[in-house]
């Protein structure tokens, strides 16, 4: 689009056919809904040149006309005007839902997909009401804005509408700072990559024991009421105020994400661990209250405990099982943590983390042939940008590390029934002060 | 009869769309330079290589440029638009996902 309006170049755009309603859909709220789209069959990644051939010489999957006739027509075929759509058109979104009866409504929300497709609580006037309280900023403040991918309109949420979803989700008023912190951060807990993401909140500080988080047995879900809804209004929020999460339109995650039913919020057993908490190695005071979010959330590994004699074997281990482009952080139960430290003699979490980044090591040639590192860090690395330029140069049989130091996290969270700990391969994106939001 | 309930919406605010106006449409590719810009996403490079090889055999009077982009495709490319403004004609980006 930036080629069409602001280097004035006839373009076309071509795409696999499962993604033409989001990709028609963007074009339409970027205020051109004519954009010439092509279409070819979905899978490009894996295939032979013969076959990709065979998508030029073939048809469209959407239109079911030659693929080439589309793209040459594309370029060449003046506008109509009725492709160009209308000068301006406003979308505003009321604030109230026509009433209706209670089974109505629910079908509404439902219809609407304003839900998780469980059961929500109706956010009735008095109900926000209520949620309102628990904060001193105004229910018309903008709070901030999130879109599900690089490419959508960001659209804005109010303190009234992080409330509503609040009420949504079953929260109490007590847990809304922690709420209105997460949405405050504008990351977004309903991402629509195709790699099915999730997202991942850590609580710190006073407000965990203020609500009755859990940060011991079963904190990662589902026991504990406010982790439980805090977590489950941040994706609400997320799929409503970023303007929806519709599988095929705005959510491609080709797999979907159980995850995602509570954005994997807790808080961390700050008491038991033997590390300086999260949000302090991120700059807050350790009397603050905070919340620090994570994306991209996919893939776990796990193990128990660290053995004496191979511990530093198994750790490799798990950190080869990830993919490159999904560095780790790793949830320690305090048993865990402590075994780092005795087994390793890492006092200071950022010994392990050092520890860490000089382990997760992978042929070069390993490593350079993963998809999600050619698709995402190897542009970066042959124009130049470091540390993946140094890593480029690299033999393909020399040790390189999967992983830059500043995206390996540790966390301590669990209840020591067991020594058991994992890792999740996700991307920590910022911290925020909850008490801003009180 | 059931009582009505007033509820509030949950949706964000969107932002106003306004029209852009497409570039103007070339009479004809003949002469023309087209670039083929790879978004490098996974294959796209194979699959626009086939494309490139479709144009040296179907419509060779139109001369058509590989280019990938500088980076990954989350990133705006001014200096690729820019080239492709000052040397060329067209563009076709591929593949998108």
């Amino acid at each position: 689009m930036t080629l069409e309006t602001k280097y004035r170049v006839p373009t076309v755009a071509v795409h696999t056919d499962k993604f033409d309603r989001v990709v028609r859909s963007v074009a339409q709220v970027n205020g051109m809904p004519g954009l010439r789209q092509v279409f070819v069959p979905q899978p490009i990644m894996g295939r032979t040149a013969a076959e990709l051939r065979a998508y030029v010489d073939g048809a469209d999957p959407i239109t079911g006309r030659p693929v080439m006739q589309e793209v040459l027509e594309g370029l060449t075929r003046p506008f109509a005007e009725d492709e160009l759509g209308p000068d301006a058109f406003d979308r505003s979104t009321p604030r109230l839902v026509e009433p209706d009866t209670e089974d109505n409504l629910h079908r509404l929300f439902l219809d609407n997909r304003w839900t998780d497709m469980l059961p929500i609580v109706l956010p009735t006037e008095a109900r926000v009401a209520a949620m309102l309280s628990a904060t001193r900023r105004q229910p018309d403040e903008i709070v901030g804005r999130m879109r599900s991918t690089h490419f959508r309109e960001p659209w804005a949420y109010t303190v009234e509408k992080v409330a509503v979803n609040a009420v949504m989700a079953g929260a109490r008023p007590d847990y809304f700072p922690v709420i209105l912190a997460l949405a405050a951060t504008g990351v977004t807990a309903r991402g629509s990559s195709s790699s099915a993401v999730a997202a991942m909140a850590v609580v710190n500080g006073p407000v965990r024991e203020e609500i009755g988080m859990n940060a011991a047995t079963g904190a990662m879900g589902p026991y504990n009421h406010a982790n439980a809804t805090i977590g489950r209004a941040w994706g609400l929020l997320s799929q409503n105020g970023q303007g929806g999460s519709v599988p095929g339109l705005s959510y491609l995650g080709n797999q979907g994400n159980s995850y995602a039913y509570n954005s994997l919020t807790f808080a961390e057993n700050e008491e038991r661990s033997p590390w300086e908490p999260f949000h302090v190695q991120h700059g807050l005071p350790a009397a603050a209250s905070a919340v620090s979010v994570f994306s991209s959330v996919r893939s776990t590994a796990f193990t128990l405990g660290l053995r004496e004699k191979h511990w530093r074997e198994h750790v490799g281990n798990l950190l080869r099982g990830l993919d490159p482009h999904g560095p780790p952080t790793l949830l320690l139960d305090p048993i865990a943590a402590r075994q780092f430290v005795e087994r390793g003699g890492f006092v200071k979490k950022a010994a392990l983390i050092d520890w860490l980044h000089d382990t997760a090591l992978m042929p070069a040639g390993e490593y350079w042939d993963y998809q999600l590192v050619q698709n995402y860090i190897y542009p970066r690395a042959t124009f130049g940008e470091e540390p993946w330029a140094t890593k480029l140069r690299a033999a393909p049989d020399t040790l390189i590390p999967m992983f830059r130091r500043e995206d390996i996290h540790v966390v301590v969270v669990g209840g020591e029934t067991n020594g058991y700990w994992r890792i999740m391969g996700c991307n920590y994106q910022k911290t925020v002060a909850v008490d801003d939001w009180r | 009869m059931a009582t009505r309930l007033s509820v509030l919406n949950p949706a964000g605010f969107p932002p106003a769309v306004r029209r852009q106006p497409p570039a103007p449409r070339l009479d004809t590719l003949e002469g023309k330079t087209v670039y083929l810009v790879d978004c490098r996403f996974d294959d796209s490079d194979v699959f626009l290589g086939q494309m490139h090889a479709w144009f040296a055999e179907r419509l060779p009077g139109a001369r058509t440029v590989v280019k990938r982009i500088s980076s990954v495709y989350l990133n705006d490319d001014p200096m690729t638009w820019e080239e492709i403004k000052a040397r060329g004609h067209a563009a076709i980006l591929g593949v998108g996902h």
